[in-house]
């Protein structure tokens, strides 16, 4: 252990400002250090994406990157997306298609399907579920997610599910 | 796509603007989908410390010393705890149940005494201010072991020359199970044909995405324990507690917010959780535990890890004469408790053969100790263990005599009219649609099409097969399920439903929620048969202080059992408002009805008062109303099932699957299944129960091993190594239904939540090798790895 470290990053909006040791990961930096809690630690490894976050408008898993590397950055978190409203229609496509089952990927779901659909315009189930094949799903079997991910690119496409 | 095989007149549910049937959203997701809830992982209380176990690298090894004094200077550090000192506060226990005979085990601790016997066993508990400086602790730990002879391989584990793991109980055969019935040897002398195979099944776990979790909070000066635990089964927890910290169960309060993933996984007792429970009384203070991933893989229940050889005899007519299986299953060193690791092996002997009419069946289950984790009930328990023995053989007859999989089915499955009956094994099955289920299958995914597309592909070397898999599931379990061997666990469930001071709803059940959607389908049904909306319906479960005793949700139990009592309560609720109804309105209780969260008039539909306003004036101005009225606003009922120990329900599946027999790789294309649960609630969660559920039978179907070396060394516990389905392997799966109600209830649910998975890698299986057929290749391994799929190929 060494000694902590000043970071000073925004975090949903609002600046922070932080000490953190050099071995403190961002997701336990989020959860512990800020309480944001929606962003879930599911193997610590980078395997089941439950964790992604977007930092600086790229996702991230959030287990996989230290919260000293976040110095300067802007970071979103589903509590900041949820509230923003950028991911209202994605969150109630989600709840349609009883897209979700216990929750627990779902905020790192929801950040990997947003960052599919601002990258592209009404993306293909095949890409979809390429996109996704990061994060790990126990509860749904999958097909209700790839359904609220086409129904949004097709919404926002201004086109009718 | 429903079909109604048995229309039954619904009263209270029938109402016009009822719930029933219909797709509604779940009123809890949105604070799921703003990653808000409450997962046992979240949670903070004051005082609070965090407790990481040291875990034995052995799987089996003599503890000799603990030197944890280096440890115990560091800062933040609390305690570390050893076995020996935890037991001064907490019991061991050893997990049988009287009604599985014979079944015998050792007692366990909380935490390792002496001897560890497997990999990943806790042996001392460090406590800190922080989980980091915890396991910045437990690294300074000093452990010294002498590692002994570890027992491993199942087949092996009952010859003389292989140490016994429990010299106590002298051998290490847990329970064994044999059943004989109709007259098995004729039948297979009169058969044409018998085909004998040994079906192998990896060893595999639930990969909750959330890792087990408690927080427990002894407060000593209350004299109570309450524990924060995802869990399916409050109730059971709370009893166990108290039985083993010596405390009354009015002590013990556990409660039970969000849930992320269960599967079965978290329906049992867990040494480390007992020893949670126990730092927290030992210490007077909160503690904190949750399992990082690694320690999930080590700890968590294993299932399925099973070796069944399998015979079938058959006539040239396709008539199927006779089915005989010999199971050896290996549980790792302890039964575990409550629920014991003999359930699996005794529904496989249960459970093989049960869609079929043949009475001559044979059986002989051996339950063996091994050093390895510990195995127990995961989703479908035994399920997919008994279709793939049963549908395997089936198939391999089918190719023997030279006849299509759907003809001898056809020509096999119980008729839809010979109900009701019992398997040879003892099963009593109310109604089941195997036929019409079966025919429905063939509609959907256009077999014959299928057939013609695969012969044409053949000639252009690709390869496709299709798969089925007729299956029967056990739901709706009453006390013979585990109250008759002596357990603590609830068969029956309560609900109690209060009209609040502005006329809405407040229920309270004892089934949980881990995503299935039992909060939705209680506030489904008490809306309807009230006729309140469902936005007034507030659902509160998980919490032993604040529901009715009860069972939770496991075994496809919740809406089938804890549904029936919601309707009885919501219907003694919906009559006692109507007799505070007819005094204000000066009428009778006949003539009025509750719609759109109004009295109304029963025969025009007329608003006569609304809830809102009845309540009010039964709580604020009971002085206005008739002399002598006591309003009761409130009702509880509670349900168990009392005519069939369990209601079976049946389905059948079909795989789609191309193999590259250059790659050995097996590429799902489509996945159909038809399932009779019963009256259906909610249809949308009846398919997404049935759609995750197939897709963790995939996962054993192709992918998920816990692979141990010879020394009990688990080689692939982490995510990056033990494969599980993504979303781009995964199929689309298309789902029908055939309802058939259970008469037992007025709802006439069954369970959903474990056909999936009953069936899904038996239908892989056959398709695999319906696809290698012409290469003459059988296999009847899981998972269908590359690996298996070349070497049986000869490529390898």
């Amino acid at each position: 252990m060494t000694a902590a470290l000043s970071i000073s990053l925004h975090v949903n909006g609002e600046r922070v400002e932080a000490q953190v040791l050099p071995r403190l990961n961002l997701a336990d930096f989020l959860r512990e250090h800020l309480k944001l809690t929606g962003t879930h630690v599911g193997c610590e490894h980078g395997v089941c994406g439950a964790c992604t976050v977007r930092v600086n408008g790229d996702i991230v898993r959030s287990c996989l990157m230290l919260a000293a590397q976040t110095h300067g950055a802007t970071i979103e978190t589903i509590e900041g997306l949820s509230d923003s409203g950028e991911i209202a229609d994605l969150q109630a496509a989600f709840r349609d298609r009883n897209a979700l089952q216990c929750g627990f990927c779902t905020p790192g779901m929801l950040v990997a399907a947003q960052d599919l659909l601002k990258q592209e315009a009404e993306p293909n189930r095949e890409r979809i579920r390429e996109h996704l094949s990061g994060n790990y799903c126990r509860c749904t079997g999958y097909q209700a997610i790839i359904d609220a991910v086409e129904d949004t690119g097709r919404a926002r496409m201004g086109r009718t599910p | 796509m429903t079909v109604s095989t048995n229309p039954q007149a619904l009263s209270v549910l029938d109402r016009p603007n009822s719930y029933i049937g219909r797709v509604v959203p779940r009123p809890n997701l949105e604070r799921l989908l703003q990653g808000r809830g409450l997962y046992v992982s979240d949670m903070e209380l004051p005082r609070m410390a965090h407790v990481v176990f040291l875990r034995s690298p052995h799987a089996h090894a003599r503890i000799v010393s603990i030197d944890a004094a280096a440890a115990r200077q560091m800062q933040g550090v609390i305690a570390v705890v050893t076995g020996v000192e935890l037991a001064a506060v907490i019991t061991p226990w050893v997990g049988v149940l009287t009604h599985l005979k014979g079944l015998k085990s050792a007692p366990q601790h909380a935490i390792a005494i002496d001897r560890v016997c497997w990999q990943g066993e806790a042996v001392a508990a460090v406590v800190a201010t922080s989980r980091a400086v915890a396991e910045d602790a437990a690294e300074i730990v000093g452990i010294e072991y002498e590692e002994l002879e570890a027992v491993t391989e199942m087949r092996t584990a009952l010859d003389p020359a292989t140490p016994v793991i429990h010299p106590s109980l002298g051998d290490n055969l847990a329970f064994e199970r044999n059943l004989d019935a109709g007259a098995v040897d004729p039948a297979f002398k009169d058969s044409d044909a018998v085909v004998e195979a040994e079906f192998v099944f990896g060893r595999h776990t639930g990969v909750t995405l959330e890792p087990r979790a408690v927080v427990a909070d002894w407060n000593a000066a209350e004299a109570r324990l309450t524990i924060y635990q995802g869990t399916q089964a409050p109730h059971m927890v709370q009893n166990i507690a108290a039985l083993h910290l010596g405390l009354e169960e009015s002590q013990v309060r556990v409660v039970c917010k969000d849930v992320g993933g269960s599967f079965g996984i978290k329906v049992h007792i867990y040494a480390d959780e007992m020893a949670v429970y126990a730092l927290s009384k030992l210490l007077r203070r909160p503690i904190k535990f949750v399992a990082d991933r690694v320690e999930s893989f080590n700890t968590d229940i294993h299932a399925r890890d099973h070796r069944c050889k399998g015979k079938i005899g058959v006539k040239r007519d396709g008539t199927i004469v006779a089915f005989e299986i010999d199971d050896l299953t290996g549980i790792g060193p302890y039964s575990m408790y409550p629920r014991t690791s003999a359930i699996e092996a005794n529904q496989v002997v249960n459970l093989v053969g049960g869609p079929y009419t043949t009475k001559n069946y044979r059986a002989r289950a051996r339950v063996v100790f091994q050093n390895k984790n510990v195995m127990c009930q995961y989703r479908a328990v035994g399920h997919p263990i008994a279709c793939s023995v049963t549908e395997g053989l089936v198939d391999l007859a089918a190719a023997k005599i030279g006849m299509d999989p759907v003809e001898i089915r056809r020509r096999n499955l119980i008729a839809d009219d010979a109900y009701p009956c019992a398997s040879p094994s003892g099963l009593r099955f109310e109604q089941l649609s195997h036929h019409e289920s079966m025919s429905m299958l063939i509609g959907m995914m256009n077999y014959d099409a299928l057939r013609t597309e695969q012969a044409a592909l053949r000639t252009k070397n690709i390869h496709r097969g299709i798969g089925i898999a007729s299956f029967i599931e056990v739901t709706n379990p009453s006390a013979a399920f585990y109250g008759v061997g002596g357990a603590r666990i609830s068969s029956q469930d309560g609900v109690a439903v209060r009209l609040d001071a502005q006329g809405s709803v407040i229920c309270q059940t004892s089934i949980t929620e881990q995503g299935q959607g039992s909060e939705s389908l209680t506030a489904q049904i008490v809306g309807s048969v009230l006729g309140v909306s469902m936005a007034r319906v507030r659902v509160i479960l998980g919490d032993t202080d604040n529901t009715p005793y009860g069972g939770g949700t496991w075994a496809s139990r919740g809406a089938g059992i804890g549904g029936e009592a919601a309707v009885q309560a919501a219907k003694v609720l919906r009559r006692n408002i109507l007799d505070v109804a007819a005094a204000i309105l000066q009428s009778s209780p006949t003539e009025l009805d509750i719609a759109n969260n109004a009295v109304v008039n029963a025969q025009d539909g007329a608003v006569r008062i609304e809830l809102r306003e009845l309540a009010r004036i039964v709580y604020f101005r009971p002085d206005t109303l008739p002399p002598g009225i006591q309003p009761e606003l409130m009702a509880t009922r509670h349900f168990v099932p009392r005519e069939y120990p369990f209601a079976f329900t049946n389905g059948i599946q079909a795989a789609w699957i191309e193999v590259d027999t250059d790659t050995g790789f097996v590429k799902l294309l489509k996945h159909w299944v038809v399932e009779d649960c019963g009256t259906i609630i909610n249809p949308q969660l009846v398919d997404e129960q049935i759609r995750g559920g197939v897709v963790q039978g995939l996962g054993a179907a192709l992918f998920e091993k816990c692979i141990y070396d010879e020394r009990g060394q688990l080689t692939n516990a982490n995510m990056a190594d033990y494969l599980v389905p993504m979303s781009g392997e995964m199929p689309d799966i298309d789902i029908g239904h055939v309802v058939s109600p259970t008469r037992e209830t007025e709802l006439g649910a069954k369970g959903a939540g474990e056909a999936g998975t009953a069936g899904a890698a038996a239908a892989v299986a056959n398709a695999v090798n319906d696809a290698l057929r012409p290469f003459g290749v059988i296999i009847t391994e899981i998972p269908l790895t590359p690996q298996v799929i070349l070497t049986a190929l000869g490529r390898i």
